[in-house]
């Protein structure tokens, strides 16, 4: 692939760059000023740019890099077949974004890849902030099975307010219609490619050897990942951690409450 | 034309108030509804029902695989298979089939199928459905990202485990086998025919084309809703050049024969409405794991229902959406054709033209269905053997069949002795 082109979408500073990762165009947002933060999306991935990155890019440069499969990661989770397969894919879109050693933030599927990077690769995460992160599996309280649901449930279990996820993932004019809920679906595919039947990586086992400081953020009315997960995840962390619940969030809590979530997180790798 | 006898095996009783109390028939049924001592029954009620086809002539018995489910006993049917393999001499034994992603390795298909092939002398069809969502993503919890990819790397091993001569290894991308080198060896060669129960995928059509297998559309529906489907295959058999031999296809179909229309409608509501209602009670949640269903037919979907002004009428595009819309009533289950009722003429003369529109070959019918009793069962069946069978033979006439079992001669195989229980006294 020829060196990335770099495109200015919007009038408020936004840059578009495409990265290659593994022979996919993967599309990486990036905002703002100040020491860099990266963040990886949760559940649905980012069909749109949303307001709580406009918070975090208000004081950081905030690089946003799509996942493999999620909107702007064209159909790379298609070639990961392995655990080792997805970790390395991130691992190679974090180096390519310019994330190498940032601070790192994510939601839901995002933040258990995040932990995954500082687990894993300690270098390479400065201080962590995950928001309800997907991996761990409690047989004694499941959490929700995101992929059996009636499609008019899901909203309502993404967040607290499911206008928002509705809105996130509502088609915007002049899109293709046939392709726009074809990405949908995609970016679910994505996550259940790395994440089915239980949700459960085994994350569990490598919290240890997590030694960035590391915020956990909970939505108090998170419907998908119960919030005794955070008490295990807390346990299992060697290293400095703190946990904030956020009130009136659910599970994408960055969605509903992007001011509170957003302040937490710079705060935390202030 | 070949008439094939299918059973599905349906739990036969379910309470009245199923679909009241339960969410789905399907995946999370509740096991205080099966009572393993009157299921003693219905599975040697069933058994001896695809028996009693076998005796009445049909052309092949029928069983297929489901899990987790109200109206479907088999999770394996080749453990029926190898029962019928021993019970019946010159019928072919179709299974229809194994879902190959869920065996691991796969290569148990293809010691299981060659072991039905030779205990019943080369009588095996060899069918691969990937299968529904609620069997293999749900029940299994097979990763709907990776079924289509599992299940054709899951082929291709099961192929080369019949074809080769030599011990091999199979250096797959889901499955690695160091020493593959099944005992015993199919009879029929290089293999059993190959039928592929699918959905209406494109992709599925020119597949099934480039291998040469049977394509078969295993649809609860009926001839009418059938029809666009069919149609879709044909023209496609027609883009790419094959001819339009009626027995590539296979199609299923309900049919209840009495001795006038009356008389099998009184005869088979009550069967029809139990598995309409109860049997197909699905929980929508269960309809669509994201991944099943390939980008490009989801694309041609959207497509089709911008068409059809949102989809009305429309098949939906897995099992699962399609339970929504179903009849459940007597009356719209004739109407919509989801089955065919009749005399057995009118049965005869609707089938002749079920097969000649939809220029399917292979037949496979449901004689038993719902909680259809062993008695009823085979009033239809001989009914259907003696008086509607006869005026349908002739029917492709012209065509070869070139995907039919081609079994041991029959001077050259084992004498079966027929089942005779000691008595108490000896």
């Amino acid at each position: 692939m020829n060196e990335p082109a770099t495109t200015t979408i919007q009038d408020a500073g936004l840059e578009e760059t495409i990265i290659d990762i593994n022979g996919f165009a993967t599309r990486v947002w990036r905002k703002g000023v100040g020491p860099k933060l990266g963040f990886l999306a949760g559940l649905g991935g980012l069909p749109r740019w949303m307001p709580f990155l406009d918070r975090l890019a208000e004081q950081r440069t905030v690089i946003v890099p799509s996942l493999p499969g999620f909107p702007g990661g064209d159909r790379g989770h298609s070639v990961l077949d392995t655990h080792l397969d997805w970790l390395l894919a991130v691992r190679e879109t974090l180096d390519k974004a310019g994330l190498a050693g940032a601070d790192l933030a994510g939601s839901s599927v995002g933040a258990s890849l995040a932990a995954e990077m500082a687990a894993v690769w300690p270098a390479q995460v400065r201080k962590l902030a995950l928001i309800a992160p997907f991996g761990l599996f409690d047989e004694k309280n499941p959490p929700t099975d995101p992929w059996a649901q009636r499609a008019d449930a899901v909203p309502g279990l993404m967040c607290a307010n499911p206008e928002i996820w509705k809105a996130m993932k509502a088609i915007p004019d002049g899109a293709n219609s046939i392709e726009w809920p074809i990405e949908q679906n995609r970016a679910s595919e994505a996550a259940a490619r790395i994440f089915w039947p239980l949700g459960n990586t085994r994350l569990e086992k490598r919290l240890k050897l997590i030694r960035a400081p590391t915020l956990l953020l909970w939505g108090n009315e998170d419907r998908i990942m119960p919030i005794s997960y955070a008490d295990r995840i807390c346990k299992a962390l060697a290293g400095p951690h703190d946990l904030r619940v956020i009130g009136c969030a659910g599970h994408l809590a960055e969605l509903d409450q992007p001011g509170a979530v957003a302040e937490e997180i710079l705060d935390w790798t202030a | 034309m070949k008439l094939m006898w299918f059973h599905l095996m349906p739990y036969t009783e379910l309470p009245d108030d199923f679909r009241d109390k339960n969410p789905s028939v399907w995946v999370d049924i509740h096991s205080s509804l099966f009572d393993p001592k009157r299921a003693h029954h219905m599975y040697n009620d069933f058994m001896d029902e695809l028996e009693y086809a076998a005796e009445c002539g049909f052309d092949a018995i029928c069983v297929n695989e489901h899990h987790s489910n109200g109206y479907g006993l088999m999770p394996s049917p080749n453990l029926i298979a190898s029962s019928l393999a021993r019970r019946t001499t010159d019928t072919a034994i179709c299974v229809m089939g194994n879902s190959l992603a869920l065996y691991n390795p796969p290569t148990r298909v293809a010691e299981e199928f060659a072991m039905i092939d030779v205990i019943s002398g080369g009588r095996l069809i060899a069918g691969f459905p990937v299968g529904t969502p609620m069997d293999t993503c749900y029940a299994y919890g097979t990763n709907p990202s990776q079924l289509r990819s599992r299940y054709l790397e899951a082929h291709d091993l099961v192929i080369r485990a019949w074809r080769e001569k030599d011990t091999f290894a199979f250096n797959g991308r889901y499955n690695q086998q160091r020493y593959v080198n099944i005992w015993p060896r199919a009879i029929q060669r290089p293999h059993p025919p190959i039928w592929i129960p699918g959905g209406g995928s494109v992709e599925t059509w020119q597949w099934c084309a480039e291998m040469d297998y049977v394509y078969c559309y295993l649809s609860y529906y009926g001839y009418k809703a059938g029809q666009a489907l069919m149609d879709g295959f044909w023209a496609e058999m027609s883009r790419i050049g094959k001819d339009r031999n009626p027995y590539r296809a296979g199609f299923l179909q309900f049919v209840g024969v009495g001795e006038s229309r009356q008389h099998a409608y009184d005869l088979y509501s009550e069967a029809a409405e139990y598995f309409y209602g109860r049997c197909l009670h699905v929980d929508p949640r269960w309809a669509v794991p994201p991944g099943y269903v390939s980008e490009a037919t989801q694309a041609a979907g959207i497509k089709s229902q911008v068409q059809q002004a949102a989809g009305a009428g429309a098949i939906g595009s897995t099992t699962g959406t399609r339970f929504a819309g179903v009849a459940r009533e007597m009356e719209a289950i004739v109407d919509r054709g989801y089955v065919i009722i009749g005399s057995p003429d009118e049965v005869a003369e609707q089938l002749r033209e079920v097969a000649r529109s939809l220029n399917v070959g292979h037949l496979m019918l449901l004689l038993q269905f719902g909680n259809m009793g062993k008695q009823l069962c085979r009033y239809n069946t001989r009914l259907f053997s003696d008086a509607v069978m006869p005026k349908l033979k002739d029917v492709f006439g012209e065509w070869e069949d070139r995907w039919w079992p081609q079994p041991m001669d029959a001077a050259q195989r084992a004498e079966v002795p027929a089942f005779s229980p000691r008595l108490a006294a000896e």
